[in-house]
């Protein structure tokens, strides 16, 4: 059930991305913070460290981000809205306990400001490098909710979905920025109330991982006469280990990725421009977005007919609605500050387009100028 | 049935995993007594990591969190910050607590949260299959020291106590009154407590360590080879496991109540 939650603050400001997400936290009803500071994140900790208790919640600064992911996943179980922020090295340390939250289907928000890696990489650099980190960064079976802010804006409007969807689905949910959104300053419009959602624990109950219609568990609390079992082990509604029997543990696996993957069009959330007669698309998320947007602008002063969609939630995969917007399209750009990664899942998805790949290396953001650059080539070739 | 078992313990998980002769039910039995001596059942949650010990809460008739290897303590820092009322209890092995798990003893230490720690020392892993622990003895042939255990073994009171720790004890299975009664005062105390018991393990530890099938036998060895103190000397010579209830520091703030009166503080100002 949405709540409608008067806001502190509300009205316009220029803030910088990363308090746009403590923030957004705040008012999204997290009242628990665990963390360890770690460039380009540092500044949620910081922010959350004064205001957390301001609002009557609870911080600790852990000893390191292993026991900072086990610390939110223990507080959420105690009841309490529950978010932790990271970076590059600090989000592969959590990766065990993210795979516990997920298995436990325990509803936390994991913010990774992406940084360039690997190992120590470029620590004050941003990259898009951890796009399958946050998918498959996990051992096991499992699928995981990802929304790419690609503005300070959408660093506030993204945590409180993220909080909302990891409400929604009892899992956890990843906010996956990166270095240049995170430390952007920008104009940002805080609302005067936002929508919380937020689901009643129900008390005594004897089987309390039983699943609704979309496979979505109860919301349940310690404390509340369960007498609850929260298991990293596969279990049944009860929360008994269920490991020696096969068909009851894959239909486990199925529940926990199905309740994901059956919701993909609830799940979806697209945003795009010119794309009614695109001929050159480029699809693009987190910062990236910015510089396509231009190009795309760029393109289409210069009468070349480009379009842009932007992925706002990159996992789960929203492929029908990409095939929808974009199968006709002949030429797709995928321009990336990575290797390439994303570019995979859209040519598995339009096989009938040509789908180029632009990654971007090293830390910088792709020019407006080099996308357009690409496009113009593109179109150049088309008209031949 | 026995009262006490039909209100604890989830019959429908029944059989335990144990082993037989394990030493996990006689520390599960002074659990469940210290918590219906302070009548507090409602009011607490158990915290649990991996491994023999970490088998103990699954099978309580209350909310347990069965986590991951080495992260008990964190997971349960996070669960009392939360709810700073109710008492957290966490079970622990010396592998969990000890090796992958050390660091996390040391902060929860050092903040004097208030949690109760229970680290079943059994001096070897057993559910992986007898394999060296941080506390296996020096010179112990185990499948991983086939040659001796080389390094020295460490003292988890000790570390425990360095750190910061304001409740200690330690005890045996040999000593189950003793025991009860640490844990109750370790769950009573307003801090962080370590409650260390030794325990045997007849399958894995009785194979490789004691040369020893027979789980009183074992009892009675670790009892022979220990000496009961209440007072804890950093300069210990001896050669005999010290037993006891070592610390019990009331002087020094909680941690939670630390951050409620910061919360009131700000509120006034």
């Amino acid at each position: 059930m949405l709540r409608k939650e008067v806001t502190e603050n509300e009205g316009e400001k220029v803030i910088q991305g990363n308090e746009a997400c403590a923030e957004a936290a705040i008012h999204a009803g997290c009242r628990f913070f665990a963390g360890y500071p770690i460039t380009p994140s540092t500044e949620i900790i910081e922010y959350m460290s004064e205001a957390i208790f301001k609002n009557d919640g609870m911080f600790i600064q852990m000893e390191d981000e292993i026991s900072a992911m086990c610390a939110i996943i223990g507080a959420r179980w105690g009841g309490k809205k529950s978010m932790t922020a990271t970076s590059g090295p600090g989000f592969t340390l959590m990766q065990e306990a993210l795979g516990y939250g997920v298995v436990s289907e325990t509803p936390v928000v994991v913010v990774n400001v992406q940084r360039g890696g690997p190992a120590t990489g470029q620590p004050t650099f941003s990259s898009q490098q951890d796009i399958y980190q946050a998918k498959y960064g996990s051992h096991g079976d499992y699928e995981i909710i990802c929304l790419t802010p690609s503005s300070v804006q959408e660093m506030y409007d993204f945590t409180i979905k993220a909080f909302n969807l990891s409400e929604q689905y009892r899992t956890p949910v990843i906010l996956l920025a990166d270095e240049i959104i995170g430390h952007m300053r920008e104009r940002v419009s805080i609302p005067d109330s936002v929508e919380i959602e937020e689901k009643e624990a129900i008390e005594k109950c004897d089987e309390p991982f039983r699943r609704d219609k979309n496979h979505v568990p109860y919301a349940v609390d310690f404390f509340k006469g369960c007498n609850i079992l929260v298991e990293g082990q596969l279990h049944d509604e009860k929360g008994r280990r269920i490991g020696h029997l096969a068909d009851k543990s894959g239909q486990f696996i199925q529940n926990i990725t199905r309740k994901i993957t059956d919701n993909c069009a609830e799940l979806t959330d697209i945003r795009h421009m010119y794309i009614e007669d695109a001929e050159i698309l480029l699809i693009a998320y987190g910062s990236v977005v910015r510089s396509a947007e231009r190009a795309v602008k760029t393109a289409r002063e210069k009468g070349i007919k480009a379009g842009l969609i932007k992925i706002n939630i990159i996992w789960p995969f929203p492929e029908k609605e990409i095939f929808r917007l974009a199968g006709h399209i002949k030429t797709v750009i995928v321009p990336e500050m990575n290797m390439g990664k994303y570019c995979r899942e859209i040519e598995r998805c339009l096989k009938q387009s040509k789908v180029i790949s632009a990654p971007k290396l090293g830390g910088n953001i792709h020019q407006p100028s080099e996308l357009a650059e690409i496009i113009e080539k593109e179109a150049a070739l088309s008209y031949e | 049935m026995n009262s006490l078992l039909e209100k604890y313990i989830k019959k429908e998980s029944l059989p335990y995993i144990f082993c037989p002769g394990c030493g996990n039910g006689i520390v599960l039995n002074a659990m469940i007594y210290a918590i219906e001596a302070l009548g507090i059942k409602d009011d607490t949650a158990c915290v649990s990591g991996i491994g023999c010990s970490s088998w103990i809460p699954p099978y309580l008739n209350m909310d347990v969190m069965h986590t991951i290897h080495g992260r008990a303590i964190a997971f349960a820092e996070g669960l009392k910050l939360s709810q700073p009322d109710k008492n957290i209890i966490v079970f622990t092995g010396d592998g969990d607590c000890l090796a992958i798990g050390g660091n996390h003893l040391l902060h929860a230490a050092k903040r004097n949260i208030n949690i109760t720690v229970i680290m079943i020392n059994n001096y070897i892993y057993g559910m992986t299959g007898g394999q060296k622990s941080p506390t296996t003895p020096i010179d112990a042939k185990t499948k991983t020291s086939p040659y001796g255990a080389i390094d020295n073994p460490i003292d988890g009171c000790g570390v425990a106590m360095s750190a910061g720790a304001t409740f200690c004890s330690r005890w045996t299975t040999g000593h189950p009154n003793q025991l009860k009664k640490a844990i109750q005062e370790g769950i009573a105390h307003n801090g962080f407590s370590f409650i260390e018991v030794l325990s045997q393990c007849p399958v894995q530890a009785g194979k490789s360590i004691f040369k020893e099938r027979d789980p009183w036998k074992i009892i009675q060895y670790i009892r022979k080879n220990s000496t009961i103190t209440s007072v804890w000397e950093d300069e210990y010579k001896e050669d005999k496991i010290r037993l006891g209830n070592f610390k019990k520091e009331t002087d020094k703030r909680e941690y939670c109540e630390k951050i409620i009166t910061l919360k009131k503080r700000m509120k006034q100002e």
